[in-house]
């Protein structure tokens, strides 16, 4: 079972707002991504498919036309740095060479044990306070700074901890 | 002096404070505007009242917004949608999301207007994906407006029935162009659509839509609450009303001013934003996100920022998203990382512009590194004229222009880094 009863009946719950089920299929690849792991998996699609009666390769080509869904395994952080225009001019640059030394990881890379991984994206619309970093998919860290990132990645590691009960 | 001294604002709370709680916002007079429109105006005069305003679109191409409602059939068939743009991707804009999360309910207000204004079942606001906490304030903004009966069934007993769904984007910049948007939305890749037909009579799901931005709409209830008169009375009379600029690069205090349209660049940059950093000067202003033309110091100096104005000078008013760029930047680099954005956010749809934007990133990239010659500026054009006018939709034409543009006002600089002699800005310029 790649689905959950209970992430089915999440995605079931989406079909009334919509004259087509295939309509929720964002917000269902948003739902396994938040609950398994962020990202989907093959056996997700088929399933997804399944629930919404489209076709495995309509799911597909939206989880590789979008760049929020990942088709393969991402870190359980997965530390976004904004690098367009106005978050390059406030140190977006200075921000991916730090993470990249911290974590020893490059832009497209997972840390061995999953923790971290690290992409350099697009504008998130957060000129006026940049530079700016998401992780996943939460409320935006605004204006970071280089001496910033240490305790951004400590902070992310005790709370990792806390949540599998370390 | 400051046009600006005594500005009404009409879109955003006053600067420490949120107005998400529906509470809070019906103590500041929300929502009486809709209670007024649906259970004491025609759905016809409503839409008068947005005429004569003459609000035009926030999103960035500054069309009317009552003629957009007007193409809607008026045959009567049902259902009929609204779409509302909160994919908020371009370049230096964060206006919206202002709005959506500090005044979410005034987006649903100016939503409930139009819904009733125009006869339409159900409005989806489409908001980009990596928007989480605008998404979590306009959910609880809707359940909070359901349960108090401002949506769903008979809204003010008025026998009106209307829903309000936000749906999450995942993304991608296309999805911000209105037919991109409506694949999306339908669950699809946003790749746009051929128009005609336009979406006023096919758009979701075939049916007739009308599609605004966040901001446009969030203008209907203070059009209605004072009048079309009051609206008129501030901005310009080609581009009435107050718009929120974003401003962001090399000021003091870059963010979200909510100002009359027609307000000088120069007071944005030196009154509202604080100026530039001590000894620096201005070398170029982008005035509406990076799809709209580079300006000149001496432009940016001059111009006000509104339509007619903008245009005059050879740019564009876009979403009134302004990038200041220093003496001490490279304006090549600046050009090269727009260049990216498209590279990457092109949906390859079109050949013009899937290989295009490639390409002149790639020269850029080249000229930037001091490799570059005559021949590739030569080339740069080349591309950008190939890429214009050609596609199914406007992402190539911004590729081109914002190009085109940094290289056609700014050419020595460009000149300056070519036969290996590299980038006479790298000791001080931003990286990228």
């Amino acid at each position: 079972m790649p689905l959950s009863h209970e992430l089915e009946n999440r995605i079931r719950a989406e079909f009334p707002k919509y004259p087509e089920k295939r309509a929720v299929l964002l917000t269902a690849l948003h739902f396994v991504q938040e609950e398994q792991g962020g990202w989907v998996a093959p056996d997700c699609i088929l399933a997804i498919a399944g629930l919404l009666e489209i076709d495995p390769i309509d799911v597909k080509e939206v989880v590789s036309f979008y760049h929020m869904f990942h088709d393969h395994a991402v870190g359980q952080s997965h530390l976004q740095v904004c690098t367009n225009l106005s978050c390059s001019m406030r140190g977006a640059r200075g921000l991916v060479r730090g993470l990249e030394e911290i974590l020893g990881v490059r832009p497209g890379e997972m840390t061995p044990g999953g923790e971290f991984s690290v992409e350099e994206v697009q504008c998130l619309g957060s000129c006026g306070s940049a530079p700016v970093v998401q992780v996943n998919n939460e409320p935006f860290l605004e204006n970071v700074a280089l001496a910033d990132l240490k305790s951004l990645v400590a902070g992310l590691q005790t709370r990792r901890r806390a949540a599998v009960g370390e | 002096m400051s046009v600006t001294a005594s500005a009404p604002r009409f879109l955003l709370p006053p600067d420490s404070e949120i107005w998400t709680s529906l509470e809070v916002y019906r103590e500041h007079g929300g929502y009486a505007a809709a209670e007024t429109a649906i259970r004491s105006i025609a759905p016809a005069a409503i839409a008068d009242e947005v005429k004569a305003s003459g609000l035009r679109g926030r999103g960035g191409a500054g069309f009317a917004t009552a003629m957009k409602w007007s193409f809607l059939p008026k045959d009567g068939s049902r259902p009929r949608y609204i779409a509302c743009n909160a994919d908020e991707s371009e370049p230096g804009t964060f206006k919206d999301r202002q709005i959506m999360e500090r005044n979410p309910h005034r987006l649903l207000e100016g939503l409930l207007i139009a819904g009733f204004a125009s006869a339409i079942d159900a409005a989806y606001i489409y908001v980009r994906g990596e928007y989480r906490t605008a998404y979590d304030a306009l959910r609880r903004a809707i359940a909070d407006a359901h349960a108090a009966g401002l949506l769903g069934k008979n809204i003010f007993g008025s026998g009106f029935d209307f829903e309000i769904h936000v749906h999450r984007g995942a993304g991608a910049y296309i999805c911000g162009e209105e037919t991109g948007l409506m694949e999306s939305l339908e669950g699809r890749k946003g790749q746009p659509r051929k128009r005609p037909p336009f979406p006023a009579i096919s758009g979701l799901w075939k049916r007739p839509t009308i599609i605004n931005n966040v901001e446009t709409m969030s203008h209907v209830p203070g059009i209605i609450a004072n009048g079309a008169a009051a609206f008129r009375a501030v901005g310009t009379e080609k581009s009435s009303g107050t718009t929120i600029f974003g401003i962001s690069g090399n000021v003091q205090r870059p963010g979200a001013y909510e100002l009359p349209l027609g307000t000088p660049l120069r007071e944005i940059i030196f009154e509202h934003a604080g100026g530039l950093l001590p000894g620096r000067t201005i070398k170029a202003v982008i005035p509406g996100g990076v799809s709209m033309p580079v300006l000149t110091a001496e432009q940016a100096m001059a111009v006000t920022m509104d339509h007619d104005a903008l245009q005059a000078v050879g740019s564009l008013l876009g979403t009134g998203a302004i990038i200041v760029l220093d003496d001490q930047q490279c304006l090549v680099r600046a050009a090269a990382v727009i260049a990216k954005f498209y590279r990457v956010e092109s949906c390859g749809q079109c050949t013009q512009c899937r290989e295009g934007t490639g390409w002149l990133h790639k020269l850029l990239l080249k000229v930037e590194s001091g490799a570059g010659s005559g021949a590739d500026l030569e080339a740069i054009e080349d591309v950008a004229r190939f890429m214009e006018g050609h596609t199914i939709c406007g992402l190539s034409d911004a590729a081109a222009w914002a190009s085109g543009w940094f290289l056609r006002r700014f050419r020595g600089e460009f000149e300056a880094h070519l036969e290996g002699r590299g980038c006479p800005h790298d000791a001080t310029s931003f990286e990228i």
